[in-house]
């Protein structure tokens, strides 16, 4: 029997993986560390709380939240390339704006769904979110499989090229940003309604465990393709989660301790790789070494 | 075709490092034209390549295509007409992705991008038939990704998605210098082949002499940022090495002594 706070953990996971998919688009797709992740995250929230509470259909408050997520992406993706910030700051900018835009949209730090009908009234939030995941991962694959896509992904790959070739990377940069705040937004309008609330600092720290499920997922699934860098993405989220909840079962660590395990997470994820590939380097000299001492002594 | 007049840039005017790339530059590229460019470093060579491709643009001075004024067309927007090869032979393509998504990329060079998708069964036959042309057996490796091949190989795909899809111009630059002499003889050969059989209007920019003498009908040399030589193609059927190094001495009262300029 898979323990329940294992079962928890996936269904967590699989909330989160839109988000994971977004900051994988910005990320490693285009090349570009979009801090606009923890306020689009709340601005989902934000909008399909205040619509779900005002008597919108749950799909219809949730489809608000990724249009308001692409346009706040979009906002981000202008401010880096005609108003020429810099990729972070630009982020950074959208980033602390959003709060106040977010604090707008709800009126009070913390709205609850409790009573509302959301999404996942009628339906398991695991069973419902495998669908998505699938739908989205399937759309997503065959979207960067088009010449627009492909030119998007040339944005982040090659910009010279591809602007060489015609395509607009300006544009492409926004669309890109646009798409991949959509989703995160996405996740926050999920997790408000399978929480039951939406809170003015729910995305904060948003974008380091978007970064720690793409991470942990390239480093297991590898990113070889477009197929795998997406599943690698979403099950990385999921295996963060189960990460996450494993440690907290420790009773040394407290909740407050997230933060920190996940920045440890990230550290790991980032510096393994690196040493494995060196170890197996240094192995694989080690031997032919010894392999052409053994073929020509008297030269030693 | 492509028409230059009265072209002048200066980089960093007003300040001490002002350096004049261009003065007073008239060039007029007929269709089917193959103008080799040389000179020493700091000539204005590339100066003119990248006005010509829309990444810099003139201080003064009219760049016509096809009789369309296109001084203010930024780069992305000439590339209906313009396809370039770089010297970098890391540049040309997108590494993290397959030969025939790069090709594809190119197939769609100055045409809207929209949500077909990129590489279609049909795009892919006739990929491996592109590519068969080129003879060092890419045909086969359509799904590898860029990033694992050659530099030469590299380049060769570069000169095909720039040439397959018939582009109004194609400028080249010093697209064999970064290239060890076998690799570089093969693209130059690609070159001299893939131009030939679509008759593109070519302007290539290069360092080697034999080079620029052996390929094209017109031979340009430039100095201090201006053109200096213009040889036509009856007298560049018996251009040599010698001629054109004497032909330099006469003109600009100087020895060519830049080592970068390489006979052959």
């Amino acid at each position: 029997m898979i323990p329940d706070f294992i079962i928890r953990a996936i269904e967590l996971g699989l909330l989160y993986s839109l988000m994971a998919l977004g900051v994988y688009i910005t990320f490693r797709i285009l090349n570009f560390p979009d801090l606009t992740v923890d306020g689009s995250y709340t601005t989902g929230a934000a909008i399909a709380a205040l619509m779900i509470i005002n008597g919108f259909a749950p799909w219809l408050a949730t489809l608000a939240a990724f249009g308001g997520g692409m346009a706040a992406g979009a906002v981000t993706g202008l401010l880096h390339t005609k108003g020429k910030i810099n990729g972070l700051l630009s982020g950074i900018l959208m980033m602390v704006a959003l709060y106040s835009i977010n604090m707008r949209i709800m009126g009070t730090p913390n709205v609850s769904l409790l009573r509302e009908t959301t999404l996942f009234t009628n339906i398991s939030p695991m069973i419902f979110m495998i669908i998505v995941v699938i739908l989205v991962k399937i759309l997503l694959d065959a979207f960067l499989k088009t010449d627009l896509g492909l030119a998007l992904r040339a944005t982040g790959d090659n910009p010279r090229m591809i602007s060489s070739l015609g395509a607009n990377t300006d544009t492409a940069k926004i669309i890109g940003v646009s798409l991949s705040n959509g989703l995160v937004a996405c996740s926050g309008a999920f997790v408000a309604q399978q929480s039951g609330f939406a809170d003015i600092n729910g995305g904060v720290g948003m974008i380091v465990i978007g970064l720690a499920s793409v991470i942990i997922g390239e480093a297991i699934f590898g990113r070889m393709t477009v197929f795998r860098a997406t599943l690698a993405a979403i099950l990385g989220s999921v295996i963060y989660r189960i990460v996450v909840s494993l440690a907290l079962r420790v009773e040394f660590l407290e909740a407050s301790d997230v933060k920190l395990i996940t920045a440890v997470i990230v550290v790991i994820a980032l510096v393994f790789p690196s040493i494995g590939r060196s170890w197996s380097e240094k192995k694989t000299a080690r031997k032919r070494s010894a392999e052409l001492s053994r073929e020509v002594p008297e030269r030693a | 075709m492509l028409k230059l007049s009265r072209v002048y840039k200066v980089f960093n005017a007003g300040t001490p490092n002002e350096k004049i790339a261009l003065t007073d530059i008239n060039l007029h590229l007929k269709p089917g034209d193959f103008v080799t460019v040389i000179g020493s470093n700091g000539a204005g060579k590339s100066t003119m390549l990248n006005l010509a491709a829309g990444t810099m643009r003139p201080d003064a001075g009219e760049l016509r295509i096809e009789d369309k004024l296109v001084n203010s067309l930024p780069e992305h927007k000439r590339s209906r007409w313009i396809a370039r090869v770089f010297q970098d032979p890391m540049a040309g393509t997108a590494p993290h992705m397959t030969i025939e998504e790069n090709l594809a990329m190119a197939y769609k060079r100055g045409q809207m991008r929209g949500l077909r998708f990129g590489v279609t069964r049909a795009k892919r036959d006739m990929f491996r038939e592109q590519l068969s042309r080129l003879g060092i057996g890419l045909e086969d490796r359509l799904r590898a990704q860029v990033g694992l091949l050659s530099g030469g190989e590299r380049q060769a795909l570069s000169l095909l998605m720039a040439t397959f899809t018939k582009p109004k111009i194609l400028l080249l630059d010093e697209h064999t210098a970064a290239l060890d002499p076998s690799r570089a003889e093969l693209i130059t050969r690609l070159t001299d082949q893939l131009v030939r059989e679509q008759q593109l209007t070519t302007m290539m920019v290069t360092h080697n002499m034999e080079q620029a003498i052996r390929l094209g009908n017109r031979l340009i040399m430039m100095d201090k940022g201006k053109i200096i030589l213009d040889i036509g193609p009856e007298q560049k059927a018996t251009l040599t090495v010698e001629r054109l190094l004497h032909e330099f001495e006469q003109i600009s009262g100087t020895k060519l002594s830049d080592d970068r300029v390489v006979l052959g």
